[in-house]
């Protein structure tokens, strides 16, 4: 089967550049698969797990935070705020996120920035999941 | 003349002066190696970013966007990006008249990044809206986000009709000039005219072409200030690498003077107890 050329891009580094069988990752509406010679492609992507398949081999998984893929004839490229593999995630730090954010988001009065908590609360939820 | 045991005391005060220098100068150097590995690795990001705008531009005609809006200019609001800390030549001074001049005949405001520019717009009484610091020698793309999404909000809410950035561009370890480039509105004959790859017309937006520009547009503007933070943070080592190496050289050729100086009065000293014990002994006699 033919592979897909793949790149992941933060604003600090080359996540990875290499070729996989099969993209899966989640966007605003809905979990998308992605295989080699697909329509050309953008979307924006939510708070996800991106899984990378390739055959005989063990999946890659990451925690991706936001952001947006183009897929083109040359091949797909993710453009992320942040994102990290499964092995880079602090469980113990993500806990203690969550259980910050849920407090606030408890009881809620006019200090607390309703929309950062959730964002928190939802990127700490990511990667408790992943690694879960 | 000065006497032998104050240029001996000078000698000193430059030489320990000149060590000071050199420190600076061997760590400015080895951060400016290390800033300049981050400022390459950036590049990829930023292209991206703005291929896939330009990809939407041009699939698209006609397509509106806020950020794309020319409207009245009533405020215009000026980014500067200098450092926290002086010593490195020109650097700081160079990027704030380059913002001064550019905000006159304007009504404008002022974000400041490092407190060398907060010192001088509020030493020239202009209107600061935020000043940020301790992010101008390394950066992290969680301060520029910080300063991108302040600066979004503004120009959605209307408190500012242009935005514009001024940073330092860098051209070599020696050479590096200040510049200012429009953040918002966007111009989209900026992104018409670059060499993208073009897409086909097939090309799927999801959900829709609006909301990938709008998600994508300030996530380019991040981008950009990330950019340019990095560029300054660059610019600003590398400024005081040079300022540095100069100040060592100019201690250096102090230092040859002064032991010039100081010989010749060891010298003089020497002639005029020799005169005085031969006067001596001739008065004996």
């Amino acid at each position: 089967m033919a592979k897909l050329s793949l790149k992941i891009i933060t604003p600090e580094r080359h996540m990875f550049e290499g070729e996989v069988d099969m993209v899966i990752m989640r966007t605003t509406s809905g979990d998308v698969g992605i295989l080699h010679g697909h329509q050309p492609l953008v979307t924006v992507l939510d708070y996800g797990v991106l899984t990378l398949k390739n055959e005989g081999e063990e999946d890659k998984k990451a925690a991706l935070l936001g952001g947006f893929a183009e897929v083109n004839e040359k091949g797909m490229s993710i453009l992320t705020d942040a994102a990290e593999w499964s092995d880079e995630i602090d469980v113990v730090r993500a806990q203690k996120a969550k259980e910050r954010a849920e407090a606030r988001l408890k009881n809620i009065d006019s200090n607390v920035d309703v929309m950062r908590a959730e964002l928190a609360l939802k990127r700490a939820l990511v990667r408790i999941g992943l690694k879960g | 003349m000065a006497s032998m045991r104050d240029i001996k005391r000078r000698i000193k005060s430059v030489n320990s002066t000149q060590q000071i220098t050199k420190a600076m100068n061997l760590v400015a150097s080895s951060k400016l190696t290390k800033a300049k590995n981050r400022f390459t690795d950036t590049k990829p990001f930023f292209q991206a970013t703005r291929n896939v705008i330009a990809d939407v531009v041009k699939g698209s005609k006609g397509i509106s966007n806020e950020f794309m809006e020319e409207r009245e200019v009533k405020n215009s609001l000026i980014v500067v990006i200098t450092g926290d800390r002086g010593l490195c030549g020109g650097y700081n001074a160079n990027v704030c008249k380059e913002a001064y001049a550019l905000s006159k005949g304007k009504n404008a405001s002022f974000i400041t990044v490092g407190s060398k520019a907060r010192e001088f717009f509020s030493h020239k009484k202009c209107n600061i809206v935020t000043s940020y610091r301790d992010m101008s020698e390394k950066p992290d793309y969680s301060d520029a986000y910080i300063l991108g999404s302040k600066v979004i909000d503004m120009y959605t809410k209307g408190e500012a009709d242009e935005i514009y950035l001024v940073y330092t561009r860098f051209i070599s370890t020696l050479t590096n000039e200040p510049e200012h480039i429009k953040l918002l509105p966007l111009d989209p004959k900026d992104f018409e005219g670059s060499n993208a790859p073009h897409s086909s017309t097939l090309t799927i937006y999801e959900p829709d072409e609006e909301s990938v520009l709008e998600y994508v547009i300030p996530k380019y503007v991040n981008t950009v200030i990330f950019g340019a933070m990095i560029e300054s943070a660059v610019c600003e080592l590398s400024s005081r690498m040079t300022a540095m190496d100069s100040a060592t050289e100019n201690a250096s050729e102090m230092i040859a003077h002064l032991n010039l100086v100081y010989n010749r009065v060891r010298q003089g000293a020497i002639t005029q107890e020799i005169t005085e014990i031969v006067s001596g002994s001739n008065a004996l006699e």
